[in-house]
């Protein structure tokens, strides 16, 4: 063989080898997806089902990623506070959510979902009491699974107030926040999405843009299993 | 013009004398050269970006995303790139006043093919390879959305990651095809064809490639910057909401659009200015005919999405509000400028194919070309009307409905032109001598893909059942079919039919016929499938669809792995051929009379050693007529 | 091909007349295939029984394959014929006849293909504007439109569900679409944010929402039936999962549902914006 086609066939093996190696990275980017969280089980006390429970922050924090002024949710797993959205319960039993609700009021584009929908009972409550709806300009985020009709505001605190929690995670115990709690059913076994209808994306075109379209932030999926 | 090799343009060591060191022929202006003041000039476009736009525009906080310096970031790469080249040298020698070379690594060996050479036969091979890499990326995002549609939820893929890798899927083939025969074929043969030794602006020529090929890495390089969720059309207002991936997508196109304009404007010069004694219009090969009729769409269309991007591009960096409604701009403008673009873009994608199988079946059926004139009024009358359709994408976007009837009948009626490429088609086939080689192969299947693939386009040009179809799968099949099935298959019979002659060496046989019917049959089980998927409503760009489309949707998969698979056997048949095996290919073996297989292999520099004559039609092929024979056949009309 | 008749005849074992043949084939499977489409292929062409506009649009199509089918079999039969029939002997190097074209075949080529394609022009333009846009989104200023009583429904469109305004019922907005068979519906489409696109499939509507303009669609729905709304113009994360059920229900029923609507929507509907055609977002709507 040549000196040339030497040349060329070790080329050729450097082009694939270098190939495989963009490939392997590309496949590892298309397939990440948050962790699942599975929600913890609620004792039958507290009216059995299961449990979940999360938090929504003004900025997700330099703990999570590569974008800490971000807003997003975070859950409870195991005593810590995890960044994902995907969480896993069981088909055909109720969820107990209870959501604690850290950032400031960026008022709903569509007023519609200002009222509680698609709950047990259609009501949540609100720092403890029973409500229906709150004012449309007040949630700071929502909750919203379409596929299941649930659509659930979440009110905002005030930013300017003592104890505002600037970045995640954010602590119940110490920072000023809004409880919110509700129950919802699942029914077939299957992979629902979920999203925040707030536009909460500040400084994207209509608040939709950033965190409102990225899987990990302020959208995700049930997996009902 | 001597026809021996012309004196070495730079007096560096002489390689008679001593061979240079390996550290001195890497210094100079190549792709080593250009790669890294590309990385440099990215980074100072990037730090000037900041100096401007960080201080003033206080929601970048929390977006976390800085689209002025990206866009400059990609322009600073872009301008460092083609400096690294070498395509500053003649402007700046000339403003400086000292003399300027006309001819750039001619002779310099593999060098040439890895920098700004001024040999059109040497840029139509790097075209051939470097579309050619790109076309596998596009093709690989393929594989992985057929694999996430394997499943009726987001299963394998995020669903954003899904839309970024439609995305590049849609915007690197349209991005790269678009020059996918002009590029490689128009290149290296117009010339020939016309008996010319160069293109009208060699150094031109050599941009549009290497700004295609700054072009496709700008384009991948968006998954380290979040993806775009839009698709290859980019709509705004998404466009504007998008994170900062957005402005690789625009920057691509940008630059595809640049590389276009310039690669048509130089065809038209070409052909208009440097035809040789004797090349009259109606002696032009029909291939060239076709070259040209593209060359007019690119010159024409391509500023437009250049200025419908920049437009875009100031939208997401400073806040203008050309698309958004709330600012007093207008969704609608930018989807009618992209798709006044769009759709002669989809013609720039399918006439060069009319072109190479109208050029390749005289060969194989050893008869003329039927009906050349006819055959030019439909390419001509493609290239014009393709300007009056485009609102056939914006039928149900509720534009004024007093417009839909004019461009259903102005769609309808481009596909009288387009039949006439099929009545010529069939008239060179008639009773002619066909031999099936692999590039007639291809051809063959060009006219069966392209007929369904027309077909289709007729039932979505009435407003009535593209109400049902738009949007959907059908669309997909319809598109597929044109640009894959024809474009894409005339690609490979210009590659079966020509590469013997660029390279002198020859493809196995086995392999490329294996290649030709693993192809076809996966092609047409993998597409003919989405026409039924949409006519059954599954829409487009979805990775969640209907549970009772999973069977289709698998079966469609599945086939398109073959479809990928088969394109394996390809590249395994080229690398092997070209670069293991090396069997000299016969000086001419399909026995053409075209001009460019009367000359030796390889084909010296400067083409001829002395400009031919033409005297003659371009397709000497079959026995004449025995005297009083038809009227029509000496016609020749 | 006029050519035949001068060419001498072969020398040996005489050549078929081609033209001859392959004209009986392509009229003997045109006239096979034509009936074949209309009767087996038509009704597979999308949903025809939940809306005239569906069934519309299932006729059209089955008449433009009918129309193509000849078309298709011409030349697809031509390609086969002729990777048959004209092939290179095995071994040989043998010319085809110099034949350069064919005013005549050329001319009557164009004339029909003209013909064909001015009659579908006309034949669709004539049942888009007769049928008033055919489920299409027809704009904010429609053609034609249908006389008599019409129930407008706002179709918003945001990222990513539809959401659906009665103004005439209480004005209520509601996640659910339900809509009285026999009647004739005006979609009024519009969005919030980006481009989205109604498509309601069984109905045969399809129109996109832009921001500030409102796409107008007219349908009647003529059977009770549940059918799928999907939304068809890429708009973001979750365009594949913007997909809703809606629901024709008889008249009554309508009614007793919007009034249930209305009760229950009762605290949202107190703060919507008032109803408009469109909901222009926030200026520039970036910075917060």
């Amino acid at each position: 063989m040549s000196v040339m086609a030497k040349k060329v066939i070790g080329v050729a093996l450097a082009v694939a080898v270098v190939g495989v190696a963009l490939a392997l990275y590309v496949a590892d980017w298309a397939t990440t997806f948050p962790p699942t969280v599975a929600a913890s089980a609620n004792p039958l006390s507290a009216g059995g089902g299961t449990r979940l429970t999360l938090e929504t922050v003004g900025a997700v924090g330099h703990k999570y990623g590569s974008k800490p002024d971000w807003v997003s949710y975070l859950v409870r797993s195991n005593g810590q506070w995890v960044h994902s959205t995907i969480y896993k319960v069981p088909a055909h039993s109720v969820v107990h959510v209870t959501i604690y609700q850290f950032d400031s009021a960026s008022g709903l584009r569509n007023p519609l979902f200002s009222q509680v929908q698609g709950t047990v009972g259609n009501t949540m409550t609100l720092n403890g009491k029973t409500v229906v709806s709150i004012p449309p300009e007040e949630p700071g985020h929502s909750f919203a699974i379409p596929e299941l009709g649930v659509y659930v505001p979440l009110a905002g605190v005030n930013e300017e107030a003592k104890g505002f929690c600037e970045e995640g995670p954010c602590s119940p115990a110490t920072q000023l926040h809004n409880t919110i709690t509700f129950s919802f059913r699942t029914g077939k076994p299957g992979r629902y999405r979920w999203q925040c209808f707030v536009p909460c994306g500040a400084g994207f075109l209509n608040g939709n843009g950033g965190p409102m379209q990225t899987l990990g932030y302020m959208d995700g999926f049930i997996d009902v299993v | 013009m001597s026809s021996t090799e012309t004196p070495k343009p730079t007096p560096s060591a002489a390689q008679a004398a001593s061979p240079k060191p390996l550290w001195r022929k890497l210094v100079g202006f190549n792709l080593l050269t250009a790669v890294i003041l590309g990385v440099g000039g990215y980074y100072l476009g990037w730090w000037i970006g900041h100096q401007i736009s960080s201080p003033t525009f206080a929601y970048e906080s929390s977006t976390d995303e800085n689209d002025v310096a990206l866009l400059l970031g990609y322009a600073g790469g872009v301008i460092g790139f083609l400096i690294g080249m070498g395509f500053a040298n003649y402007p700046v020698a000339r403003l400086l006043g000292r003399p300027a070379s006309l001819r750039e690594k001619e002779s310099e060996g593999i060098g040439r093919y890895f920098g700004l050479c001024t040999d059109h036969k040497v840029v139509g091979m790097q075209y051939l390879v470097g579309i050619g890499v790109f076309f596998f990326v596009g093709g690989a995002n393929a594989m992985m959305i057929r694999a996430e549609l394997l499943h009726d939820v987001p299963t394998i893929l995020g669903p954003g990651q899904y839309l970024t890798t439609v995305g590049i899927h849609g915007t690197m083939m349209m991005g790269m095809m678009t020059s996918g025969i002009l590029g490689p074929f128009a290149n290296y043969f117009v010339p020939i064809m016309i008996g010319a030794r160069r293109m009208a602006f060699p150094r031109i020529e050599s941009l549009t490639f290497w700004l295609l090929m700054a072009a496709g890495f700008i384009l991948v390089s968006t998954i380290f910057f979040g993806g775009f969720p839009t698709g290859w059309t980019g709509y705004q207002p998404l466009n504007d909401q998008a994170v900062a991936g957005m402005d690789s997508y625009i920057c691509f196109f940008a630059l595809v659009g640049l590389s276009m304009t310039l690669l048509g404007l130089n065809m038209i010069a070409t052909v208009v200015t440097m035809r040789a004694p004797g090349m009259t219009w109606s002696r032009l090969p029909i291939f060239v005919w076709a070259v040209i009729g593209t060359a007019i769409l690119m010159v024409l269309a391509a500023p437009t999405l250049i200025a419908a991007l920049l437009m875009s591009s100031l939208d997401r960096s400073i806040n203008t509000s050309f698309y958004i409604v709330g600012g007093g701009g207008s969704s609608y403008l930018f989807q009618n400028l992209f798709w006044f673009f769009g759709h002669p873009e989809v013609y720039i994608l399918a006439l060069p194919g009319f072109g190479i199988v109208l050029e390749l079946i005289p060969v194989f059926a050893r008869k003329p070309l039927w009906g050349y004139k006819l055959a030019v009024s439909g390419m001509l009358g493609v290239c014009l009307l393709s300007f009056f359709v485009w609102q056939h994408h914006l039928f149900v976007s509720g534009i004024n409905a007093d417009l839909r009837p004019f461009y259903m009948l102005s769609t309808e009626l481009i596909s009288i032109p387009t039949g006439f490429i099929f009545l010529c088609f069939m008239g060179t086939l008639w009773k002619g001598k066909i031999s099936l080689t692999v590039p007639m192969l291809f051809c063959g299947a060009w006219a069966f893909n392209f007929l369904i693939g027309g077909t289709s386009g007729v039932v979505l040009s009435d407003v009535a059942t593209d109400t049902q179809l738009h949007g959907s799968f059908f669309v997909m099949a319809h598109f597929h079919y044109t640009i894959m099935g024809g474009l894409i298959f005339s690609f490979f019979a210009a590659i079966y039919y020509w590469v013997p002659k660029m390279t002198g060496l020859r493809f196995n046989e086995t392999l490329a016929k294996w290649h030709f019917w693993l192809m076809f049959l996966a092609f047409n089980s993998t597409f003919l499938p989405l026409f039924a998927l949409g006519i059954m409503g599954m829409p487009r760009r979805v990775s969640a669809y209907e549970p009772n489309l999973v069977p289709l949707n698998t079966w469609v998969s599945i086939s398109a792995f073959v479809l990928g698979f088969s394109m394996l056997i390809f590249i395994v048949n080229a690398v092997y051929s070209m670069i293991f095996a090396r069997i000299p290919a016969e000086a001419n073996p399909w026995h053409s009379k075209s001009i460019e297989w009367q000359l030796p292999t390889p084909i010296p520099v400067n083409n001829f050693d002395k400009i031919p004559v033409f005297d003659s039609d371009p397709y000497p092929y079959g026995t004449p007529l025995p005297v009083g024979g038809s009227q029509a056949a000496a016609a020749g009309a | 091909m006029s050519s035949e008749p001068a060419v001498a005849p072969a020398p040996a074992g005489g050549e078929p007349n081609h033209l001859r043949r392959f004209l009986t084939l392509w009229l003997v499977a045109s006239v096979i295939a034509m009936p074949l489409v209309i009767i087996f292929l038509g009704p597979l062409f999308g949903p025809s029984t939940g809306s005239e506009e569906a069934a519309g649009q299932q006729t059209i199509m089955t008449v433009l394959a009918a129309v193509a089918t000849p078309v298709f079999m011409l030349v697809m039969l031509y390609l086969l014929y002729a990777l048959l029939f004209f092939r290179q002997p095995r071994g040989a190097a043998l010319e085809g006849p110099a034949v350069r074209g064919d005013p005549r075949l050329q001319t009557t080529w164009i004339v029909i293909t003209t013909l064909i394609v001015l009659g579908l022009a006309a034949y669709g333009t004539y049942e888009l504007e007769v049928h008033y846009g055919h489920g299409s989104g027809s704009g904010p200023n429609p053609l034609t439109a249908p006389s008599g009583p019409r129930l407008p429904v706002q179709v918003i469109a945001q990222q990513w569900l539809f959401t659906y305004r009665y103004p005439t019922m209480g004005d209520f907005e509601t996640t659910q679409l339900v809509l009285p068979v026999n009647k004739t519906i005006e979609f009024q489409v519009t969005s919030l944010d980006v481009i989205h696109s109604f498509w309601a499939y069984k109905l045969g509507v399809k129109a996109d929402a832009n921001p500030g303009v409102s796409n107008i669609a007219f349908v009647k729905p003529t059977k009770l039936m549940s059918f799928w709304v999907r939304c068809a113009e890429l708009c973001g994360l979750w365009h594949g999962e913007m997909t809703g059920r809606g629901r024709v229900v008889s008249p009554a029923a309508f009614i007793a549902w919007a009034h249930r609507q209305q009760r229950m929507l009762a605290p949202a509907t107190k703060v919507l914006p008032k109803y408009s055609k469109t909901y222009i977002p926030e200026p520039a709507g970036r910075a917060e």
